[in-house]
């Protein structure tokens, strides 16, 4: 079984299919059960290569790693690597591919990770390139949904806020569409609207999805909550970003109007589109969400090296 | 009288070189534009447009003397004329007739248009490639960003000269 996944890069949510999905959520169900004692990695090497800030998802994948018994190399940021000499992007990935037996990558530019998997030899997974694909973000946030509610399947879903630059939105839509969703919908200010790609594969795939301004509008009948902060990096006019940063904020009062199981979510961080006080809710499901990462994270890296 | 005799009434054979036959009327301006053809050029060029064609109505010709086109060219012509036919002239014959038809993937022809795409860096050693996705009407995508071009800006991406 694990041969579907050994040796495989993570480029985009939409290479791996439901089963392969599946297999990742059984593996983390094992992960989450297993001896964390178990050195399957022992004398394997991880290269975290991050060209752009990150915390829980470096942090969670070099977790991973060291439970699994592997180790890590890498920088968290483009200053310290040999780019500020003017090394080219394709000779950074060589040389890593030579120290390491997987990569991990997180770049500003579109299409960075598929560039990298084609130079290297070893696994490559993409962390998050530019505004397009963050597929290991959507594979935890699907795992959590999983264990929330004991399926994916069937559920009615609300994506909030920044869907034309959140690569985490964008891949748990794509992610969502390996499933049967009842519906999705899709709420953003109009200038933040959904990219014309994902909505061309949720209609060529028939799933049911509204584009909506107001969250008001569909929080009775939902019963997940995808939360986004508007990403700010990605603005070419910060202008824009000033006039649409306070768009959406989710607070306690205003899910008095949710179904009581709504599990809310959110890739964090948040800036100020989740309020604090929904965090003593019973809703807040984004802490356990991030906690998911570490073991969806070491059952992906298992898979990969297929142990 | 037949068709070809009118036309050549109007252009003379070429001896040696590439017609271009079945350009959509119209589009003749543009494939000069990606053979580079300007008004600097030395060779013969004899451009024939608004001709009858049964097959779709009026067309373009283009006569390109003592030139064989690059892959990439073809490419290119295939892009904006689908339905174009290359002949290979030698000696005022038909040596070879090439049927054009739109590629599954067109590699370091034609940009990607999304500035953010790891394409349009040229410190990198990457190459171009766009898959088509429609051929009616006609749509690309980046290989390694997604994003996609349609008929217009397609057109625009041809004008620019890849870096």
């Amino acid at each position: 079984m694990f041969e579907m996944w050994k040796g495989r890069d993570v480029i985009s949510i939409l290479d791996f299919s439901r089963t392969d999905l599946e297999e990742l959520f059984d593996r983390a169900d094992y992960v989450l059960k297993s001896d964390l004692r178990e050195k399957p990695l022992d004398g394997k090497i991880m290269a975290t290569a991050f060209f752009e800030p990150s915390t829980r998802t470096r942090l969670s994948f070099e977790s991973a790693m060291l439970r699994l018994g592997g180790s890590n190399i890498g920088f968290a940021e483009a200053g310290t690597s040999s780019q500020v000499k003017g090394e080219n992007f394709a000779d950074t990935i060589r040389m890593l591919d030579n120290y390491s037996d997987i990569i991990v990558l997180r770049h500003p530019l579109e299409g960075a990770a598929r560039f990298a998997a084609e130079i290297s030899n070893s696994p490559v997974v993409n962390a998050g390139d530019g505004k397009r694909e963050h597929p290991t973000q959507a594979m935890l946030d699907l795992y959590a949904i999983k264990r929330n509610f004991g399926k994916i399947d069937g559920l009615t879903y609300c994506v909030l806020g920044d869907l034309k630059y959140s690569r985490a939105a964008a891949s748990f839509v794509l992610g969502l569409t390996r499933f049967n969703p009842d519906r999705i919908y899709l709420v953003s200010p109009p200038q933040l609207s959904v990219r014309e790609e994902i909505k061309d594969h949720l209609k060529m795939l028939n799933i049911k999805f509204d584009e909506k301004a107001e969250l008001r509008e569909v929080l009775h009948e939902i019963d997940v909550l995808y939360v986004t902060r508007i990403q700010r990096e990605r603005f070419p006019d910060l202008r824009e970003y000033e006039a649409l940063k306070n768009s959406y904020v989710v607070d306690a009062k205003m899910l008095e109007n949710a179904k009581s199981n709504l599990a809310i979510l959110h890739p964090l961080p948040r800036v100020n589109e989740l309020s604090l006080d929904v965090d003593k809710t019973k809703m807040a499901k984004y802490f356990e969400q991030a906690r998911m990462g570490v073991y969806v994270r070491m059952a992906l890296l298992r898979l990969i090296f297929g142990v | 009288m037949k068709m070809e005799d009118e036309e050549s009434l109007l252009v003379k054979k070429i001896r040696n070189g590439t017609v271009i036959d079945h350009i959509p009327a119209g589009l003749s301006f543009l494939v000069l534009k990606v053979l580079g053809i300007t008004r600097d050029e030395r060779g013969k060029v004899a451009v024939l447009m608004n001709a009858e064609s049964r097959k779709i109505g009026k067309k373009d010709i283009v006569k390109v003397e003592n030139r064989e086109l690059s892959p990439q060219e073809v490419q290119k012509i295939a892009i904006i004329a689908p339905n174009a036919t290359l002949n290979i002239i030698k000696d005022f014959k038909v040596e070879r007739k090439i049927k054009l038809y739109l590629p599954n993937k067109v590699t370091g022809v034609l940009r990607c248009t999304n500035p953010y795409c790891i394409t349009n860096k040229s410190e990198e050693p990457i190459v171009s490639s766009l898959e088509l996705v429609s051929s009616e009407p006609i749509v690309l995508r980046c290989t390694y960003c997604g994003t996609k071009q349609d008929y217009k800006q397609i057109l625009r991406s041809l004008e620019e000269p890849l870096s």
